[in-house]
């Protein structure tokens, strides 16, 4: 297969089309240079013409690049309506929700004042984000309740669109809050970590208990009343857990059709971190579960992994491809206490404090320095195929493991193109199964 | 054609700098929308639903 990102067209090839074209865009290999020696002329001729005819429409050849900073206005915050957590996951980038603070709980005052930030700033945008983060937002309801009343009715005031998400590790998921969550959510993530032995050995609660059996229960129940509504089943896999397709496809045996397990990102020297020298065994598990995905999907047992969700027929635009996440632009962090980071895990770098709402007080320099950071101008993503999907990558993963906001984390490139390419490949497969039926 | 053929290709033109109304993303995938594959836009509510299941 033959993938062309910018245009974002798949192209199924013979080896000897495969050969024209790589040597006309990249460089062969010694054994592949002696393969196109050997081609027939009249094919490489033939070939030619099928790809200057794919030039014609723009499915193939050099990507161009678009001239491109991203918005400074504000679309969607992460309100940390508190810095505590009833669990106490060995791998919490959040330090068991504190952030390194204090633990603190968000006020109806401070989700007033981020409501009142976020219409302030989102300019012309109509459809605006609100997301419940922690430590454990269950754990500060009344104020979810009150940020969800006072955003919805602000936001009508002044002609917006407000939706809402959370993610909750679901401890105290309960009736009310079941149903408080089905009703006002627009998106809710639950955090389960897979099978039950691999849960529990790094998610277990504050007093060292093991929580997968309630947990699982709640999330069950919350998963029987969502119908159709959005929700995710969201894991982690750490070097424990290499094996972790196993925990997807424990996930989808428990009931649950959307899920979306991701690599920990931790530094090199904690015994759980992905290393350089497990990416490869990681994967290695991309491809068994991309196989044991396609089969389950074709025989009645299907599932939606998120990251091997592609749409390539109506895939974002290219703003989107080109801004990525938007942290420090259109989306920021509000800590408990209302200062404001470019992102959820910059909240307590005090050297990325933008602000507060509460003061009214905007260091726009922060927002200035995050509008440059698009996949264009970033050295590692210029002859990438992935870089149109994942970005260019996580911010705060440059930041905390490369030091420099502009360089991708190395070890979530790896994987981050595997998986596009298993993506490509189970939409090559799934894309005939249909055309079969 | 002979030796190639097409199997997807985005009907959206990719010149089109889009407006801005999608919800945000999360990289790191710690949050409900997470790599921009999976984005969906404001504007054409049937673009993205891969994760539905009438897919298949």
């Amino acid at each position: 297969m033959v993938y062309h990102p910018y245009s974002n067209s798949l192209h199924s090839v013979d080896y000897k089309a495969y050969l024209v074209i790589k040597n006309k865009y990249e460089e062969l290999s010694p054994q592949e240079t002696a393969d196109f020696s050997a081609l027939d002329e009249g094919d490489v001729k033939e070939i030619e013409s099928e790809i200057a005819e794919l030039e014609k429409e723009g499915l193939i050849g050099i990507d161009r690049t678009f001239p491109y900073k991203k918005s400074q206005v504000v679309k969607a915050l992460c309100l940390h309506v508190c810095h505590d957590c009833n669990l106490k996951c060995s791998y919490c980038f959040a330090k068991e929700g504190t952030y390194n603070t204090a633990r603190d709980y968000m006020t109806e005052e401070v989700a007033k004042a981020a409501i009142d930030f976020l219409i302030a700033k989102s300019g012309s945008r109509k459809n605006l984000e609100i997301d419940f983060f922690g430590g454990e937002p269950l754990m500060n309801m009344s104020v979810v309740r009150f940020a969800v009343e006072y955003g919805k009715a602000a936001a009508k005031e002044k002609g917006k669109e407000l939706s809402f998400t959370m993610t909750t590790n679901a401890l105290l998921l309960n009736d009310e809050n079941i149903d408080f969550l089905n009703r006002e959510m627009d998106n809710v993530v639950i955090s389960i970590d897979g099978r039950e032995e691999v849960h529990n050995r790094v998610r277990k609660t504050r007093n060292g208990l093991n929580a997968y059996s309630h947990i699982l229960d709640a999330a069950r129940k919350f998963r029987a009343v969502r119908g159709d509504k959005r929700y995710y089943i969201r894991g982690t896999f750490t070097s424990y857990n290499l094996d972790f397709a196993s925990d997807v496809l424990a996930l989808a045996d428990a009931g649950f059709d959307q899920i979306s397990v991701e690599p920990v990102v931790l530094p090199a020297d904690n015994p759980m971190s992905i290393t350089s020298d497990k990416v490869g065994q990681v994967l290695k598990e991309y491809d068994k579960l991309a196989e044991a995905y396609i089969d389950r999907r074709q025989n009645g047992k299907w599932f939606n992994f998120f990251h091997f969700m592609i749409d390539l027929e109506e895939g974002p635009c290219i703003m989107k491809r080109l801004s990525g996440c938007s942290a420090g632009c259109g989306y920021l962090a509000i800590s408990p206490i209302g200062d404001i980071y470019p992102c959820h895990q910059f909240v307590g770098e005090k050297s990325y404090r933008i602000g507060s709402v509460l003061d009214g007080s905007f260091n726009p320099a922060v927002q200035e320095e995050f509008s440059e950071i698009t996949v264009n101008n970033k050295a590692r993503c210029e002859n990438c195929f992935a870089k149109y999907y994942c970005s260019g990558g996580c911010v705060a993963a440059s930041h905390y493991y490369e030091k420099d906001l502009l360089t991708p984390y190395a070890a979530g490139c790896d994987m981050m193109r595997k998986r596009l390419e298993c993506s490509l490949g189970i939409y090559a497969v799934e894309k005939k199964y249909r055309e079969k039926r | 054609m002979k030796h190639i053929s097409t199997i997807a290709k985005t009907e959206r033109k990719s010149d089109i700098m889009g407006c801005g109304e999608c919800q945000s993303s999360c990289q790191s995938a710690c949050k409900t929308s997470c790599t921009v594959g999976n984005q969906t836009c404001k504007q054409e509510e049937r673009i993205n639903n891969t994760g539905k299941k009438e897919t298949l």
